[in-house]
């Protein structure tokens, strides 16, 4: 049976029913059952209607969980009489699903779970073990979250930043354990973009499709990092990368520029780059100075410094990097990588060592690490 | 089976006899320690004594509930002297023999020079939370 179009037919299922007038929590709740009912009757009775079967059943067992005092009923389910496909249905009751799920009274956390599980169709063991807590937590996390919506009104207008901040926060959890959450973050918002015309909805796949392009040449056989310049191009997935460009191109002529078109613009211009050295980093700065303009995040005025150290030199990027407060997050890090492009390794490894302590994942603090102890032992020689 | 916590200090530990900053190794070094840690937990969770791992950041900071209406009282990041916990092993052996082979073997990763590092580990008994069925 094939989980993925499972899983793709989950939010419209949800919507159908929510549609009809079940509660949010309720109607979820009702198609987690019907899936665990697909899963053990679709190999022996594949669905003619796959959606129209999960309706049905999804609207069963809403039906009973809505009898709360009738009796538990052990049946056999085995929909013999399946309806036909519902007229009219319903593109737009989706959408409203994801702004539901990511709705700005919910915290990031519960908005990342809830859209996993509502427009995902994950389950919630899944969900746990990505994010690495017990399967009781997530299941209290994405409860908690389906009674603070179930409050929301399901016809309001929703909230596109919210929804492409959590679709970024999936994506940046990328990959521990069984499921892999960027690739499911692709899958979202390539559904997503499928029913809104939103540029800043079309950036976020753009860019997404290309920082997933490189995956496979960013760690090395032991899991250790390898930074962009060193990175063999040719793991690069080209088929993705001229997605991405394809998508972010079609965006940016509409001339509608927002935070994600940008990032991806500068993700593409490394991606187009044949070698490392032949990237436009002078197009780059560009770019990050628009990123400055809409976000005026200190974050990105910390990788626009490197890139002003690649396009004017070191000096000018170590200038640029003055003006910033040491406190951000990689700090030493950039300044160690202008230190040493300067030519003062001394200054670099002290900035590397510092880096490394500062660093919030084991790959990152490992490759800081070795950065350090590689200048260290030229400089002892 | 019984589970024990593998201790790994940053500072606060005994010195470790090996002792040298790990941004003073070569960045081979740096390599073989890193893969000797990672092949040994690959290596128990294959004999089924593995149970978890994880790493801390050496940023930590005390904090103290201060009162009604008043925010916490935060001391740090931690002075040099301070214990600092680097992060941990859970294990589930048999018996605590094994748990002090484990921990000695632990303790023996490549450090500079490619020489053992001769670190210093505690080993900490979890406490059960319920009793033995079996008698």
């Amino acid at each position: 049976m094939n989980d993925s179009l499972l899983r793709e037919l989950v939010p419209a299922v949800i919507a159908v029913l929510v549609r009809r007038g079940a509660d949010f929590a309720t109607a979820e709740d009702a198609v987690q059952e019907a899936l665990i009912e697909a899963v053990r009757a679709w190999p022996r009775h594949p669905p003619r209607e796959p959606k129209a079967w999960l309706v049905t059943v999804a609207w069963r067992k809403f039906l009973d969980a809505a009898r709360a005092d009738a009796a538990r009923r052990r049946r056999e389910e085995r929909v013999d009489d399946e309806p036909a496909p519902e007229p009219g249905a319903a593109g737009d009751d989706t959408l409203q699903l994801y702004f539901l799920c990511a709705h700005p009274s919910l915290s990031p956390a519960s908005a990342v779970a809830l859209t996993l599980r509502a427009v995902g169709g994950l389950t919630t063991r899944q969900i746990a073990q990505a994010y690495l807590v017990p399967e009781a937590t997530m299941a209290q996390r994405i409860s908690r979250a389906k009674r603070t919506v179930s409050r929301v009104r399901f016809d309001q207008p929703g909230d596109l930043g919210t929804v492409l901040r959590v679709l970024y926060l999936v994506f940046n959890e990328g990959y521990s354990g069984d499921v892999d959450l960027a690739a499911e973050a692709i899958r979202l918002t390539r559904q997503l973009a499928a029913r809104t015309t939103h540029e800043e909805v079309a950036g976020l796949l753009a860019l997404m499709l290309l920082h997933h392009a490189r995956r496979p040449a960013r760690t090395g056989a032991d899991g250790q990092l390898i930074p962009l310049a060193e990175q063999d191009r040719g793991r690069w997935d080209t088929r993705l990368i001229a997605e991405g460009i394809d998508v972010l191109q079609a965006a940016l002529a509409r001339d509608r520029l927002g935070e994600y078109q940008a990032q991806a613009a500068i993700a593409a211009l490394h991606a187009d780059a044949p070698t490392a050295a032949d990237t436009d980093w002078v197009q780059i700065v560009e770019w990050y100075d628009e990123l400055v303009a809409l976000t005026g995040s200190p974050i990105v005025r910390l990788n626009r410094a490197v890139a002003v150290g690649e396009a004017d030199g070191p000096q000018a990027g170590l200038a640029a990097l003055a003006e910033l407060d040491e406190a951000l997050p990689r700090y030493s890090a950039a300044a160690a990588y202008l230190h040493e492009r300067a030519g003062e390794p001394a200054a670099a490894a002290r900035c590397y060592a510092e880096a490394a302590r500062a660093a919030s994942t084991v790959p990152e603090r490992d490759h800081l690490t070795r950065q350090a102890a590689r200048l260290n032992t030229q400089l002892r020689s | 089976m019984a589970k024990y916590l593998l201790l790994k200090h940053y500072r606060g530990a005994p010195a470790a006899v090996n002792d040298v900053p790990m941004d003073q190794w070569t960045p081979e070094e740096v390599t073989a320690h890193l893969k000797y840690m990672d092949d040994f937990a690959k290596r128990l969770e294959r004999d089924g004594e593995y149970v978890g791992g994880v790493a801390l950041s050496p940023e930590g900071t005390f904090v103290r509930y201060d009162g009604e209406g008043r925010p916490p009282v935060t001391d740090g990041p931690f002075a040099e002297t301070k214990d600092l916990v680097a992060g941990w092993m859970v294990i589930d052996v048999d018996s605590y023999e094994r748990a002090v082979q484990l921990a000695g073997e632990l303790s023996a990763a490549p450090g500079a020079g490619g020489r053992p590092i001769h670190e210093w580990l505690e080993l900490r008994p979890f406490l059960a939370n319920h009793a033995d069925t079996t008698e």
